[in-house]
């Protein structure tokens, strides 16, 4: 509250003109600043006060683990890394396939604060990174939406930003994970391409190109930002808005820019080479084209230059007809067009669930449900319509970019759920504006109505209530704002009209604008509601829905906290108790866990660059025992464990997601069919259960034993009793189950019985050689 | 205090050497244990042995040296040797600690080692003295069978002799064992031998010349479990605005007899009393009084199995490992805590002032292969001396914490096989000016300065070129 009275103060601070006052007032917009970027930072901390300080879900497991490596063996042993524990026996180039960003930046806020005798942990450094760069993004969405609709809309966006719960979701404490700095990155390119769009300054379009090299060393999500920044030049030129200043900020972009991404090794070629990137290079050829006609139109008469349009458009067709040939054929000659999987499934959000089921399996890829939307942006939903409009008066270059942002990234956030988080900066952004105009327009009919200046009302009573019913409307879709900016806004209202006194003739016409005081004061109580609404929402996903760390589950009954910490206790067990060189088989979601928490080897990983190997488990894992103990057995697996959650009715276990293992596994080895593990199409482990689904590894290691805690083995997550109860396992062995049962780990027996003929052959020839060196040993008396 | 400990030094030294022409002038034989009695206590897996000796001189010289002697093997395992002599008579008895000290002897048959006994009187010829001499084994009991399952209760091989090895003759002797429980599975007979419940009787025999022996072995069943830490790292970090933080790091393994196969959760759970008995579920630590900000956690998180019971004389906490410990099992844990410094830290004259805190490993009956007890002393503290009851290697090192510039002085103090017995006080030394303690926020205070004064200059500083 404190922010927005000062907020407000320096408003009315800033309409006096006084350099002094003026001063006061930018202090107090940094202080605001600063004050959200606490706000940003400590609502992403609930995680670490109401659990504790550890790392969330699966992949930050990897990247703390690669910033082990990188605090202990350096940046060179980095690029070079070969990691020989996971996609055993394949490996996996770690420095050359990993997006590095998260990775340094953590490295060298741990290696400073290490140089500067603060001795942290680096786990502590990487649980507190996404905190710090979602306090980073705030500020980078003030400078975004400063330059689009001025400082009040700025500081009203970055509030937004701050608690938004689609960004908390992916920036709680302990979540370290590329989006958690990647979403800096993002806002702030487009911040700097906004602002050297405003100004033409090549200062800014470097750091902007810098900023752009740090966005492709964070996160995938940068070819994004590459298509959505030649889009906009591309809706400038065509709308004739091109200047200078577009080309000053596009240009650098895209040679410095290329050139910068293409030294990130997980990039490298791609950056010229997919069509991805294709986009930006035919605009820049645009651009330079427009630029170049500009500059001759300047210089030649209009007769000399209709002439010469004629001669350079013949060639240059030409030209353009045979590159566009050459690269047409260049992109058809590869499979997928030159585009990647996942930008594919982008585009066509049917092709993953088509080509790729491992894409479709991933449930953060799924399209999103509507709840969702409302959960992960709440009211901002419905600020965005009047966010638009409000950047349509009038449209500037930079208002048409945040129309275009918030568009495309409307579309992608329909696709993935995961892409929610790209669409976010861009709602807050508009819903900033929204609100920011919303108030202002308020305040200022309220200034209005006060009673010296009442007699201009009367003029212009009916027009004005005619307006104040669209602006009514207009209004209360965009009510979602809180409490805190109306007052802001209304100071805002206040400058504005100061600066608007000295034209009567202006003033008069704001008059217009004016609403009637009781809907006015109505409108903005509404609006105070709804963004204490969506502050209330924002505390309550922060705290209760988005920041339980999903390593550990716990819940609250009859007053006690029940935690199950069975995750870790096997984890911890494997890392004791078994060999450090033994391989440990699961599905793929538990491989960056396992090799970061156990330290032991893995067959496969969440990074699922080979889509055979996967298949090579998923089959394994549908397979009946001996079928999969040879699998297994050729892998070297010593450790298989499986997730089961009927004892305590966990729903995200493995029996839950083994039909995507038999599609996956299925996909690549055509023994395996989808059908013949679902009776009549649906999917069941109880008795009516097809009697491959109850002979398949996963079922056995699953339930093995299972009927002997109750009784009955009734399955609490498919609420029902299982199909088979009694059954023994021959290959395997039980070795270690947590204590509700959550993991359960077994051991691949030894295979002496299939090949004891071969060691008892081979025994008199390893004894006589035992033998014979213990004679030569007895020869030697001083031995 | 450094007065004392060179006194104490000088005194070993005569002492060694007074040894030294003893052992040479006058022959061990002099003297003879007319009765010694010996209770051995195998209820756990720490050995306790008792042993009371009646000590006679029959020599013609006064003596004030006795010697115990132990078979290489069993010196190894050995943790701590005390000796008590008994003062005052019939029923006004008290207790006298004794100096008790390794010793080389030249002559000593089958690699035996001595430890000597060092009387506050010296024994005139004909006189006797009863001694009570205590000493701890570790490690020695051996599992066997060495591999067990789930459901197998744990047998264990005790190995030692029913004769008491001596340099003396000793005239008449008695052994008691005592075991856990009355499943003996076979012990040695040397005649006269009984056994009653939970206890056996090798004895009384007569008059047995100096070094003898008769080795018997013991096979019986020990389900207690047998935590050892393997490794534990105790860092005490001093503060002087007034904590105490203790950080300490183990790694704790099952001592017994390994774990073979299957481990079933439902028989574990199911089962409790007949499944898994000799496992270890939890541990209980003793810490100080007035803890705070206990925590209890590994290298991948928190461990959420804990509890603390505390109240005005000590702390307890009881720890669960993340899984029950089988034989062999292994589990690396770190405990932290912070105590109020002024329970703990005392100033004597002039700036020096001395940290008194317990030296072994909190946890009840564990044993200790090496212990590691780190000291950080405040930075800008000098002259550092430990005092410790008992021998233990000392080095200097320098840590460096938040925002230190010349670094702390870290005491380490490094000691193997440990007993919850080495739980006594150790005492570091050392000089300390207050002053320092505001260093470090007098540094961020000018540096905050310099920032906003770097702050003000950049706003009041036009560095364009062109104007």
């Amino acid at each position: 509250m404190s922010a927005k009275e000062s907020s407000n103060a320096a408003l009315r601070y800033l309409n006096t003109g006084n350099t002094l006052q003026h001063a006061f007032g930018d202090v107090l917009s940094y202080f605001i600043l600063l004050l959200i970027g606490i706000l940003a930072f400590s609502i992403r901390i609930f995680s670490v006060i109401k659990y504790e300080s550890v790392i969330h879900e699966f992949d930050p497991y990897f990247n703390y683990r690669v910033t082990q490596f990188l605090t202990k063996k350096g940046i060179y042993e980095f690029w070079n890394w070969f990691d020989d524990r996971t996609w055993y026996p394949l490996g996996r180039v770690i420095g050359g396939t990993v997006y590095p960003g998260l990775t340094l930046t953590a490295g060298s806020i741990w290696w400073l604060l290490n140089s500067l005798n603060i001795p942290l942990s680096v786990e502590t450094a990487c649980v507190f990174t996404a905190p710090i760069f979602s306090a980073l993004a705030s500020w980078a969405t003030y400078l975004l939406t400063k330059e689009v609709k001025g400082a009040g809309a700025g500081l009203t966006a970055a509030f937004l930003l701050a608690m938004v719960p689609s960004y908390i979701s992916r920036s709680v404490a302990g979540s370290y994970d590329n989006e958690a700095v990647a979403i800096f990155a993002l806002i702030f390119t487009f911040g700097l391409y906004i602002k050297t769009l405003n100004t033409g300054s090549l200062f800014y379009a470097t750091l902007n190109s810098l900023a752009y090299f740090y966005m492709v060393c964070s996160w995938g999500g940068y070819t994004f930002i590459i298509n959505l920044i030649p889009m906009h030049v591309l809706l400038c030129v065509i709308t004739g808005r091109y200047s200078s200043r577009l080309y000053i900020a596009y240009a650098p972009l895209v040679v410095l820019g290329t050139l910068l991404a293409a030294s990130v090794p997980v990039v490298g070629f791609n950056a010229v080479m997919t069509s991805e990137h294709f986009a930006s290079f035919l605009v820049f050829i645009i651009i330079q084209v427009v630029a170049f006609v500009y500059y001759i139109k300047g210089i030649l008469s209009p007769k000399m230059f209709k002439v010469a349009v004629t001669l350079v458009v013949s060639v240059g067709l030409a030209v353009c007809c045979a590159v566009v040939a050459v690269l047409i054929a260049l992109v058809a000659s590869s499979p997928t067009k030159g585009w990647s999987g996942r930008s594919l499934s982008l585009l066509d959000p049917t092709y993953a669930s088509k080509y790729i089921p491992i894409i479709a399996s991933v449930s953060e890829h799924q399209p999103p449900t509507w709840p969702s939307y409302f959960m992960d942006i709440n009211v901002l939903a419905f600020l965005v319509p009047a966010g638009i409009i409000a950047c349509f008066l009038p449209l500037s270059d930079a208002s048409s970019f945040v129309v275009l942002y918030i568009a495309t990234s409307a579309y992608f956030s329909g696709v993935m759920v995961r892409l929610m988080l790209v669409l976010a900066p861009a709602a807050c952004s508009t819903s900033g504006i929204a609100l920011s105009e919303a108030f202002d327009v308020f305040t200022r009919s309220i200034k209005f109505q006060l009673p010296g200046v009442s007699k201009a009302e009367i003029d212009v009573g009916e027009t004005s209530s005619a307006i104040a019913e669209e602006q009514n409307v207009a209004g209360k879709t965009e009510k979602p704002e809180e409490t805190s900016k109306d007052r802001p806004s209304r100071k805002k209202k206040k400058e504005r009209e100061h600066e608007e006194k000295p034209t009567k003739a202006k003033a008069e016409k704001k008059r217009l604008l004016a609403l009637p005081l009781v809907a006015t004061v109505v409108s903005l109580l509404l609006l105070v509601f709804l963004g204490a609404f969506y502050v209330l929402h924002c505390v309550w996903a922060a705290a209760e829905a988005y920041s339980a760390p999903s390593v550990v589950l716990s819940y609250r009954a009859h007053g006690r906290l029940h935690v199950f910490d069975d995750f870790r206790e096997a984890y911890a067990w494997l890392r004791h108790n078994t060999d450090v060189n033994d391989k440990v088989a699961s599905w793929w979601d538990y491989g960056y866990q396992t090799t970061a928490m156990a330290n032991r080897t893995v067959i496969v990983d969440n990074n699922t660059w080979n889509n055979t190997h996967i298949a090579t488990v998923g089959t394994a894992m549908s397979s009946p025992e001996r079928a999969a103990w040879d699998i297994f057995h050729s892998l070297d697996v010593k450790y298989v464990f499986v997730i089961f959650g009927g004892l305590i009715g966990y729903p995200s276990d493995d029996i839950n997601k083994f039909l995507w293992m038999v599609r996956i596994g299925g996909g690549v080895f055509p023994h395996i069919k989808e059908a013949d593990y679902l009776k009549d199409g649906s999917y069941r482990i109880d008795s009516q259960a097809t009697p491959t689904m109850l002979n398949c590894l996963m079922y056995k290691l699953s339930y093995y034993r299972f009927v002997e805690t109750d009784g009955k083995a009734y399955d609490k997550v498919r609420r029902t009793e299982i199909g088979k109860k009694y059954f023994k396992l021959t290959h395997f062995e039980e070795v270690f189950t947590t204590h509700h049962w959550m993991v359960r780990i077994y051991k691949l027996k030894p295979p002496k019985n299939m090949i004891r003929g071969k060691t008892k052959k081979s025994k008199p020839k390893t004894s006589s050689r035992s033998s014979s060196r213990s004679g030569t040993k007895k020869k030697n008396p001083w031995h | 205090m450094e007065a004392p400990i060179r006194a104490t030094h000088i005194l070993g030294f005569a002492l060694f050497f007074l040894l030294f022409f003893v052992c040479r002038s006058s022959p061990l034989h002099d003297l003879l244990i007319s009765s010694a009695e010996r209770r051995i206590d195998l209820t756990s897996h720490i050995v306790k042995v008792y042993l009371t000796l009646k000590v006679e001189n029959a020599g013609s010289s006064p003596t004030s040296e006795i010697l115990l002697a132990f078979p290489p093997t069993q010196v190894d395992h050995l943790a701590t040797v005390e000796a008590l002599v008994t003062k005052g008579k019939r029923k006004k008895t008290t207790l006298v600690r004794l100096d008790v000290k390794p010793t080389e002897l030249p002559d000593a048959p089958n690699g035996t080692k001595y430890f000597t006994i060092y009387l506050a009187n010296p024994l005139n010829s004909g006189e006797s003295t009863t001694l009570e001499v205590l000493y701890l084994f570790t490690h020695s009991l051996e599992p066997f069978p060495a591999e067990i399952g789930q459901s197998e209760s744990q047998l264990v091989y005790y190995r030692d002799s029913a004769l008491i090895l001596s340099p003396y003759h000793i005239k008449q002797q008695t052994t008691f064992i005592k075991t856990p429980s009355t499943k003996v599975e076979s012990f040695t007979r040397v005649e006269p031998t009984n056994r009653a419940g939970t206890e056996m009787k090798y004895g009384p025999y007569e008059d047995h010349p100096p070094y003898s022996s008769s080795p018997i072995l013991i096979h019986f069943e020990n389900n207690s479990p047998f935590p050892v830490v393997e490794e534990l790292v105790r860092e005490v970090e001093i503060s002087h605005w007034g904590n105490l933080q203790v950080t300490e790091q183990y790694t704790l393994v099952h001592g017994g007899a390994r774990h073979k196969g299957v481990f079933s959760r439902v028989e574990y759970q199911s089962r409790p009393t007949l499944s898994g008995t000799s496992s270890l579920r939890y541990l209980l630590a003793r810490l100080p009084p007035r803890v705070h900000s206990v925590y209890y956690r590994d290298e991948i998180g928190n461990i959420s199995s804990s509890h603390l019971r505390t109240d005005s004389r000590k702390s307890e906490l009881e720890i669960e490992p993340r899984y029950p410990l089988f034989g062999g099992w292994k589990a690396t844990f770190i405990i932290g805590y912070g105590l109020p410094l002024q329970d703990f830290l005392f100033e004597s004259s002039d700036d020096r002032r001395y940290l008194n805190f317990t030296f072994g490993c909190p946890l009840l009956e564990t044993v200790v292969d090496k212990l590691t007890v780190k000291v950080v002393l405040p930075e800008g503290s000098k002259d550092p001396s430990a005092v410790v009851p008992f021998p233990v290697e000392q080095h200097l090192e320098t840590k460096y914490s938040y925002l230190d510039v010349v670094g702390r002085t870290v005491v380490v103090m490094e000691k193997k096989n440990l007993v919850p017995s080495h739980n006594s006080h150790f005492q570091v030394h050392y000089t300390f000016k207050p002053i320092f303690m505001l260093a470090e926020p007098l540094m961020l205070a000018s540096a905050f300065f310099l920032f906003f004064v770097a702050c003000v200059a950049y706003l009041h500083i036009d560095l364009s070129i062109r104007k």
